[in-house]
């Protein structure tokens, strides 16, 4: 079997010129969807029977709460893939990733709290979504300090990377024993969040938005991989024939 | 030929007899420096009474908070030793023999875990009954929370033991180290201070006791991989 395509994501050069080809084609879907999503989902969608209006926030929230988790798991699985086959361009990845899922994972905080000042009448409850979102923020915060606490490079990859693959492990262990914490501790809170079915005109705007967040990320994503390949490959040869 | 290769003088060693060497090593040089073994106690003991004084003195108040207290204490006690785990070892080159000794590091990290556990866990588990009744537990409650501690602490041992390693490279790692380790501790947290408030309550405690039994069973089969590996790429 041939494994150049293999070897190909491995060298620097070519996936710095394959992320620059990449970006703009996830780059205009994603504004366009979310734009479009935002429409539908603030114009077109009907007000919720109980929430009225309030409920359109959680266009912005699940989708960012969703992506937070995603991106930690992408960030492990790159970091893996660095760990196990050597390949520097995959520890890249994954450090362009963290700094994406933390705002992701503030943005789901912050407009956790705004939804939850009507609906609960308080900004912060010890919901155990929220909880999980808080710890989930530490772990990404975790990462990047230690990422920025060794200075040589390849020994932050590799350290960082074994902390990334026992997040990852760690991540449904946290969000059960917060769930099952809370559901002791608290009475059910006043919103019941799980629909049984949310009706299409809802939904839809709510997929077209997730799709739309993905895609950014993956656009940022190939942008700021961009960047940190340029700053870790500063002395090598072949960025002066790039940047020409 | 064969006698060059392998000298007689040399023993082979297992790679069992070398982690029990290396758990008798960190025993001894924790006794012969006892302040090391009783800071931790001292923190956890100071942390507990400063409840009663910074919230209020009534033992009925206190017994409603006693579980997160003893919890959350002995968690940053059992953090603040960790900072010695691998430092010193590292420092002084032990931890680049363990590399080179041919020895297994996963077992050689174990039984350093291990000697965390022995020498921080345990201990303030036995502590821990003796500080529950300043905050108004009853003295029924104590095996649960003898049990409960016990078992959470190896698990807190393991993810300390992790996290010790990912900071060897890192200049005043001690900050750092608590931020990786208290959220992965999380779940410990919860079930230990569940099952300590179960006993408080004079109820069963088996739920939550197998659940951390489970967490310690989970983390004593990978936790020394990781922090081998973290150790590894430290020493480097």
């Amino acid at each position: 079997m041939n494994w150049t395509w293999f070897h190909k994501f491995g060298s620097p050069p070519h996936i710095y010129r394959i992320a620059g080809t990449l970006a703009p084609w996830f780059g205009w879907p994603a504004g366009l969807l979310i734009v479009a999503a935002l429409y539908a989902g603030l114009v077109l969608a009907p007000p919720d029977y109980q929430q009225g209006d309030g409920f359109r926030i959680i266009y912005v929230h699940a989708p960012s709460a969703w992506l937070s988790v995603m991106i930690y798991g992408v960030m492990a699985s790159a970091a893996a893939i660095g760990l196990i086959w050597r390949m520097k361009v995959a520890h890249a990845a994954a450090a362009s990733c963290a700094g994406i899922g933390a705002w992701f994972t503030v943005v789901s905080l912050i407009t956790g709290m705004l939804w939850g000042k009507p609906m609960w009448g308080t900004y912060w409850v010890w919901d155990p979504r929220l909880t999980a979102q808080l710890v989930l923020l530490f772990l990404y915060l975790g990462y990047m300090g230690l990422r920025s606490g060794i200075d040589d490079l390849a020994r932050s990859d590799r350290a960082s990377a074994v902390l990334a693959i026992v997040g990852v492990i760690n991540i449904p262990i946290i969000r059960y024993s917060v769930e099952w914490w809370n559901s002791i501790h608290q009475a059910p809170s006043v919103m019941k969040m799980d629909r049984p079915s949310m009706p299409m005109d809802m939904l839809a705007p709510l997929l077209m938005m997730l799709l739309g967040f993905t895609l950014y990320f993956a656009a940022v994503m190939l942008v700021r991989l961009r960047a940190e390949i340029l700053r870790r490959e500063r002395s090598a040869s072949w960025i002066k024939e790039a940047l020409q | 030929m064969n006698s060059a290769a392998n000298p007689p003088h040399l023993v082979r060693t297992g790679a069992l007899a070398a982690a029990l060497k290396v758990l008798q090593r960190d025993l001894r040089l924790a006794v012969r420096r006892p302040s090391q073994l009783l800071q931790p106690l001292a923190f956890f003991a100071v942390v507990s009474l400063l409840f009663p004084l910074g919230y209020t003195p009534e033992l009925d108040k206190l017994r409603a908070i006693a579980p997160g207290v003893l919890w959350v204490g002995a968690l940053l006690a059992s953090m603040l030793a960790l900072d010695s785990l691998f430092r010193e070892d590292a420092a002084d080159g032990t931890l680049e023999q363990f590399l080179i000794c041919g020895q297994p590091l996963v077992g050689l990290v174990a039984a350093k875990t291990l000697a965390h556990w022995l020498l921080t866990g345990l201990p303030l588990t036995l502590m821990a009954p003796l500080l529950g009744i300043a905050l108004g537990v009853p003295v029924a409650a104590m095996p649960g929370i003898l049990s409960s501690l016990a078992l959470g602490s190896v698990t807190l041992s393991l993810i300390g033991a992790v996290g010790a390693g990912l900071t060897l490279g890192v200049r005043r790692g001690g900050v750092l180290l608590s931020l990786l380790t208290l959220p992965l501790a999380v779940p410990v947290l919860v079930f230990g201070a569940r099952a300590t408030e179960l006993a408080i309550a004079g109820e069963s405690l088996t739920g939550p006791l197998y659940l951390l039994a489970a967490l310690a069973v989970l983390g004593a089969t990978l936790a020394p991989l990781a922090a081998a590996a973290a150790v590894r790429i430290g020493v480097e």
